[in-house]
């Protein structure tokens, strides 16, 4: 039962990976062939394998494909041109014939009453298989580690990258710099941070300069890109704003109720409208 | 039995004309990861059929090549990225000349 639902899963998504265009829908494609063919390994008795099929390919294997699609770029897609003619045809004929020849051939063998594996893994499946790989394939399992070391060594070997210039120290950065002003005027030392001039101190506040236009270096280029950042303009608003409620809370409330209006605007105890307050008092008297 | 045996041959084809179709260099070996899949289940299958533990001991030695062969041709495949800049298997073609 759990094989006939399984099996069209399967080969739909088998022949998903022949279809689709990007290579993460592959690998998710092949994660789908993967858990299915461990839940099939459960139904055949092999719990062991089971596990091991859902931990290292949907776990490891499959993990690293998809590490690796993200180092070389996700939206990698195949190309459509064919470098030799006809190619792609002629493999879809070969595959059919191929596979029809393999279906054929296995659909003419009888192959009996499955014994079943009741029998071995009589005292359970894992101490039945560690029986076996520790008794008679014991050298086929260290020959095993030999190829995990090799395997490790060859990656390391293969994905290191040497150095092709000298690693710029402290001296050379700093003579870059000065290079830098120099030659284009770059700013030499560190940037604005944000909001320092600005009513907000928020990273998306761009500090304001003197002359109240906003310095554009003083924010994230990322903000800058997604569109977070708050307009100067809008700030200037803002300032406005606060400027024009003071003005009216000097008019007509008397000073005893002010403490609360401020505090029904939310604002702290000390912020920037207590302190324009306070200039602005000055400046009356 | 036979239809687990069918399943297996029918995943050993879709890898095969997958190795030769595809031009990106990590489906390529994807695919031939799904031929190893196949080639295990019928050792998995084979096993439940004689009744004992050699086929799925064939099997999990198979995972563990495969886990190392992933890791060695991934490895591979960076390579080849840094240097020219496309995972397509048409780009390599060095040696042919």
């Amino acid at each position: 039962m759990t094989f006939w639902i399984l099996a069209p899963i399967m080969v739909a998504a088998a022949l998903g990976i022949l279809f689709v265009r990007k290579a993460v829908h592959a690998a998710l494609l092949l994660a789908v062939v993967m858990i299915s063919l461990a839940v099939l390994y459960a139904v055949l008795e092999a719990p062991f394998l089971f596990a091991v099929q859902i931990i290292v390919y949907t776990g490891a294997i499959l993990m690293l494909f998809l590490f690796v699609m993200m180092l070389i770029g996700v939206d990698a897609t195949d190309s459509v041109v064919e470098t030799i003619r006809g190619q792609r045809v002629m493999a879809v004929v070969l595959g059919l014939a191929f596979g029809t020849v393999l279906v054929l051939g296995i659909g003419q063998v009888t192959f009996g009453v499955a014994v079943g594996l009741d029998e071995a893994n009589a005292g359970g499946n894992v101490p039945a298989i560690a029986n076996i790989l520790f008794s008679r394939y014991v050298f086929a399992f260290e020959a095993t580690s030999a190829l995990l070391i090799t395997a490790a060594l060859g990656a390391m070997v293969l994905a290191h990258r040497e150095r092709l210039t000298p690693k710029a120290g402290q001296a050379e950065l700093a003579a870059q710099r000065m290079r830098d002003y120099a030659e284009h005027g770059k700013h030499l030392g560190p940037l604005p941070s944000p909001g320092v001039y600005a009513r907000h101190n928020a990273v998306d506040t761009p500090a304001l300069l003197p002359d109240g236009t906003a310095a554009e270096s003083s924010v994230s280029r990322v903000l800058a890109a997604r569109g977070t950042v708050r307009s100067a303009p809008a700030l200037a608003d803002d300032i406005d704003d606060v400027r024009r409620q003071m003005a009216g809370i000097e008019g007509h409330a008397d000073p005893t109720t002010m403490p609360e209006t401020s505090g029904k605007a939310g604002a702290p105890a000390t912020t920037e409208e207590d302190v324009q307050k306070d200039v602005q008092k000055g400046v009356e008297k | 039995m036979t239809q687990y045996i069918v399943l297996s041959a029918i995943l050993f084809t879709i890898g095969c004309v997958g190795v030769l179709t595809r031009r990106n260099a990590i489906v390529v070996f994807m695919c031939v990861e799904l031929m190893l899949n196949a080639c295990n289940l019928a050792f998995v299958a084979f096993a439940r059929q004689h009744g004992n533990l050699d086929g799925q001991i064939t099997a999990f030695f198979v995972m563990v090549v495969a886990a190392a062969e992933v890791v060695i041709g991934l490895a591979i495949i960076m390579t080849i990225f840094r240097t020219r800049r496309s995972a397509s298997v048409d780009d390599a073609s060095l040696l042919k000349y």
